[in-house]
């Protein structure tokens, strides 16, 4: 079976100001639906064709380029469309909020690091908070690798995941990524997140 | 005496080298010592109106691109040269052909200081088509242009991410390739190795603001602004140098 374009949960225009409309309509009507069509022709000739999107994620050393980087774009970004909302609590609670200040000493630490490895990844690339061994970490990775995939320098279940390609922030932000991030805390989707966490640690 | 901006600019022009300035130090034509011991590179001004390249490259983009972007990587690459003694007084060309020394911060922002100011030399209002050697070396090596264009297209289109596209000179022969983020031709750390004689930034940044998700129609857009005149010098110069 194909894969297919998951359809937003929200309105392309839900997320404004902070995500503006055309960047959402672009980023999931032609970014991610490009990476859902070659990760669909790359399969074709694949014996990985059939396998889940993280059965594959988890062998990519096994497959081609085109695979990867569309598996990738494509895993990545249904993720990230889950972790957003027009309706976001603004910080965690229950066992996330507490193994967040177990593990960064408060919640506005752990929002400072996150930012800085989203800041510092140079190119394109993502941000994010996993769950590896039972503990949050957080990471960052070029292009459209995860930690899912077993060539990833760090390892574990993506719980939060941030974009910070050029084309998530640039027709709004333009060269200031740091204000995308500062933005991208207006929209989480911290219910999605502690879903992701516990299923994690299970 | 020469203001630093000045020299820069010219040394762009004689040698495609973009010299900090810790390299004129010492005593001038007019015997005069320079008493600032600071390194520091500067942002080479773009050598046309920011609105020169419209409809194919924008001039907001071109704006961000050259005093945000690329201001960016030589302010970066200028904390690196005050911090380590080693890159003090080298031209952006010698720190990149010995890049595998350094830390990453002068891969990244000695790449994209390099990168730019190539850049921007290699782009001109003024259309026109290679020159003779240049359209000679072209015919040799690919066939003729149009298979150098497509050649050039592909490796811009499948450079997956940030990136540049390459026509470099090495080993007597021209060829393509592309490098991934500010990396280039020039580092010792490239899979391909050459003196760059056209390069295109391929960063989404180049192009976003005007063709968004459409890449192809970006690098389309280019060959209608490409200095023919300064790829022909660049050329020369591999020849008789390289």
């Amino acid at each position: 079976m194909a894969f297919e374009l998951p359809a937003l949960p929200y309105a392309t225009d839900a997320l404004e100001p902070h995500f503006d409309k055309m960047t959402m309509e672009i980023h999931h009507g032609k970014h991610h639906n490009a990476y859902v069509t070659n990760l669909n022709k790359a399969l074709e000739t694949s014996d990985m064709a059939g396998k889940s999107i993280e059965e594959i994620l988890k062998n990519i050393s096994k497959a081609t380029p085109a695979i990867r980087n569309n598996g990738g774009g494509h895993y990545n970004h249904s993720l990230f469309w889950k972790l957003l909302s027009p309706a976001s609590s603004g910080s965690p609670s229950g066992a996330l909020a507490a193994a967040i200040e177990k593990k960064f000493g408060s919640f506005e630490k752990f929002k400072e690091d996150f930012a800085a490895a989203g800041v510092t990844r140079f190119g394109s690339g993502w941000a994010w908070l996993i769950v590896a061994n039972g503990e949050l970490a957080l990471t960052s990775t070029p292009n459209q690798d995860n930690p899912l995939m077993d060539i990833a320098e760090v390892k574990g279940t993506p719980i939060l995941g941030l974009d910070v390609w050029e084309h998530a922030y640039y027709l709004k932000y333009q060269n200031r990524r740091p204000d995308f991030i500062a933005a991208f805390w207006n929209l989480v989707n911290w219910a999605e997140v502690e879903k992701l966490y516990n299923n994690a640690l299970k | 005496m020469m203001r630093r901006r000045e020299f820069i600019h010219k040394s762009i022009l004689a040698t495609g080298a973009v010299v900090a300035t810790g390299a004129v130090l010492g005593t001038s034509s007019q015997g005069y010592m320079l008493q600032d011991a600071i390194t520091n590179f500067e942002l080479p001004a773009l050598p046309f109106a920011l609105d020169a390249l419209e409809p194919h490259i924008d001039k907001l983009t071109m704006e961000i691109h050259h005093d945000k972007h690329h201001a960016a990587y030589i302010k970066n690459l200028n904390k690196e040269v005050e911090a380590n003694k080693d890159l003090q007084g080298k031209t952006v060309e010698q720190i990149c052909t010995d890049v595998s020394k350094y830390n990453t911060a002068v891969r990244n922002n000695g790449g994209g200081h390099y990168n730019h100011s190539l850049f921007w030399s290699l782009l001109s209002a003024k259309g026109g088509s290679p020159s003779s050697t240049l359209a000679k070396a072209i015919e040799k090596d690919f066939g003729n242009m149009e298979a150098m264009k497509n050649q050039f297209n592909d490796a811009a289109k499948t450079r997956f991410g940030s990136g540049w596209a390459w026509l470099i000179y090495a080993d007597g022969k021209l060829k393509i390739c592309s490098t991934p983020n500010q990396d280039n031709p020039l580092m010792d750390i490239a899979d391909d190795k050459g003196y760059p004689i056209l390069a295109l930034d391929v960063w989404e940044h180049a192009y976003y603001l005007k063709y968004q998700n459409k890449r192809s129609d970006y690098i389309a857009a280019f060959w209608n602004v490409v200095n023919w005149e300064e790829a022909n010098k660049r050329l020369n110069l591999a020849m008789k140098t390289k």
